[in-house]
């Protein structure tokens, strides 16, 4: 499984890119692959307010839908409007065109429970 | 308990199967993805390990009348190599299963759901009279369904009998990559295709042969979720989804299979009486309007009232959009009909439409 070395992650499968205040947020390979083929991402909209560690939209498969934790406390400043018409780039593309929405870091302190590449690596074994 | 494995199991692995628990076996949920094998199915071939699925085989003079008691489908027109797709209920009208029967002379074999199989054998037992003998031979065999356009020419190959021969809901016994089989012109998902029975002990070779004779098709093994999107395109009925031990046939859409002028059958009561009064609900296909995809146990609401359930959705890849089968109370099970689906507490439109939803087209 990829697991790039210049992102954090949470246990829940997601990828943060932190860059200043922003935050890139995505899911991982490994989390892609356990869906399967993504049919369509239900996310807030911009200005909503997101909670470390509490639902913030819904990923359906073909299979099973599954939540989305939000990783850091913050405020959505753009989500990625691909999804829309193109939820299989998650599968296909998910550190890059995959990537679901970023935030305006809300609460600094966050960023340290995030985990290492090493750390997610032992995480998905 | 540790989860069984069928004969195919190491098979699987090699293939790079994701492995889930099913009805208390290990079985390949999936392989190259759930789209790409249900595509694979619809346009060419593919083969599915179905061995989790119970072989019980009943014997002795009374065989027939035995079934003819305990089924929902008139076994009296049931001849040699004839398969019948029927049901068992209770005395309340309530389903036991769904199982296709095989008629093989004087010998009946009933192929039933896999985690229905101990239930089934009970409820069997506990009716058997003198004169049947019931023997559950699930151990002895693997199953393989080889479904799609491609799927007699694949077989024909190693078969040394003419498969095109063998019509719909027939079957022949015969040889095949050298090895006995039972080999029956149905299947689970709506394509044309085989389910083959050969001894458990000599079908991973038979597997990978029939992998070989398919891959000028460009055959896939097909894991249970896209047999599951598969079957449901077709509205097949899932036992444990769709229908079960609440859920009487003739609300369920089985009232084809259920014919209650043969005689007396267990069950029958409560169904005439169902068949009388007309049944107050009806499992309908319908398709999702909204962004969204309808699961197993949503409500199904109409003006802001609980209609119905759902018992099975997901996203169709044949239609590219969402679709689901449920309960509605009648009259809201007409076709056109607009309902709402409750996806975590926010209503989707859906309408009631005509199935199967897909039909093949050749």
């Amino acid at each position: 499984m990829n697991v790039p070395d210049d992102l954090k992650y949470t246990a829940e499968h997601e990828w943060i890119a932190i860059d200043g205040d922003s935050a890139k947020i995505g899911i991982t390979d490994y989390a892609q692959c356990e869906l399967g083929d993504i049919v369509f991402v239900e996310l807030p909209g911009v200005g909503e307010q997101t909670k470390a560690a509490e639902p913030f939209g819904t990923i359906e498969a073909v299979k099973a839908v599954s939540e989305l934790f939000a990783p850091l406390s913050g405020e959505v400043v753009e989500k990625n409007g691909q999804l829309e018409e193109q939820p299989e780039l998650i599968n296909t593309d998910p550190y890059g065109e995959g990537w679901i929405i970023k935030l305006k870091v809300g609460d600094d302190s966050e960023v340290a429970n995030l985990l290492s590449p090493d750390a997610y690596k032992n995480e998905i074994g | 308990m540790e989860p069984k494995k069928t004969a195919l199991y190491d098979t699987h692995i090699n293939l790079g199967a994701k492995m889930v628990e099913f009805a208390g076996y290990w079985m390949p949920v999936q392989y190259s993805g759930i789209k790409e094998e249900h595509h694979c199915v619809r346009n060419s071939v593919g083969i599915f390990d179905v061995s989790h699925m119970g072989e019980f085989f009943f014997s002795g003079e009374k065989a027939a009348d035995f079934l003819q008691k305990m089924t929902l489908n008139d076994i009296s027109k049931l001849q040699l190599h004839r398969a019948q797709y029927s049901g068992m209920c209770y005395d309340d009208g309530g389903l036991v299963d769904d199982l296709i029967v095989y008629c093989f002379g004087d010998t009946y074999m009933a192929i039933v759901n896999a985690g229905n199989l101990q239930k089934d054998y009970d409820w069997l037992q506990q009716h058997l009279a003198a004169g049947v003998e019931l023997e559950d031979r699930s151990e002895e065999f693997s199953l393989f369904a080889v479904q799609g356009r491609h799927a007699e020419a694949t077989l024909q190959k190693l078969a040394d009998i003419d498969l095109s021969e063998i019509k719909f809901y027939w079957f022949r016994e015969g040889v095949l990559a050298g090895e006995k089989a039972f080999i029956a012109r149905t299947g689970y998902t709506g394509e044309d295709g085989f389910e083959i029975g050969v001894d458990a002990a000599r079908s991973p070779a038979v597997w990978n042969a029939i992998l070989e004779a398919g891959s000028e098709f460009s055959i896939q093994p097909i894991g249970l979720a896209a047999r599951d999107t598969l079957r449901l395109e077709m509205k097949y009925s899932l036992y444990g989804n769709d229908i079960d031990q609440t859920t009487n046939p003739i609300e369920a859409g089985l009232g084809w299979i259920t014919k209650v002028d043969k005689g007396d059958f267990v069950g029958r009561d409560a169904i005439m009486k169902v068949k009388e009064a007309g049944p107050s609900r009806k499992l309908v296909g319908f398709e999702v309007k909204g962004r969204g995809l309808a699961r197993h146990g949503y409500p199904i609401m109409k003006d802001g009232a609980e209609i119905g359930v759902v018992t099975s959705g997901t996203f169709s890849p044949s239609l590219e959009k969402g679709i689901g089968l449920g309960y509605v109370n009648i009259p809201h099970n007409e076709i056109g009909a607009t309902i709402e689906i409750s996806v975590r507490g926010k209503g989707i439109a859906a309408e009631v439409v005509k199935t199967p939803f897909y039909q093949r087209p050749y």
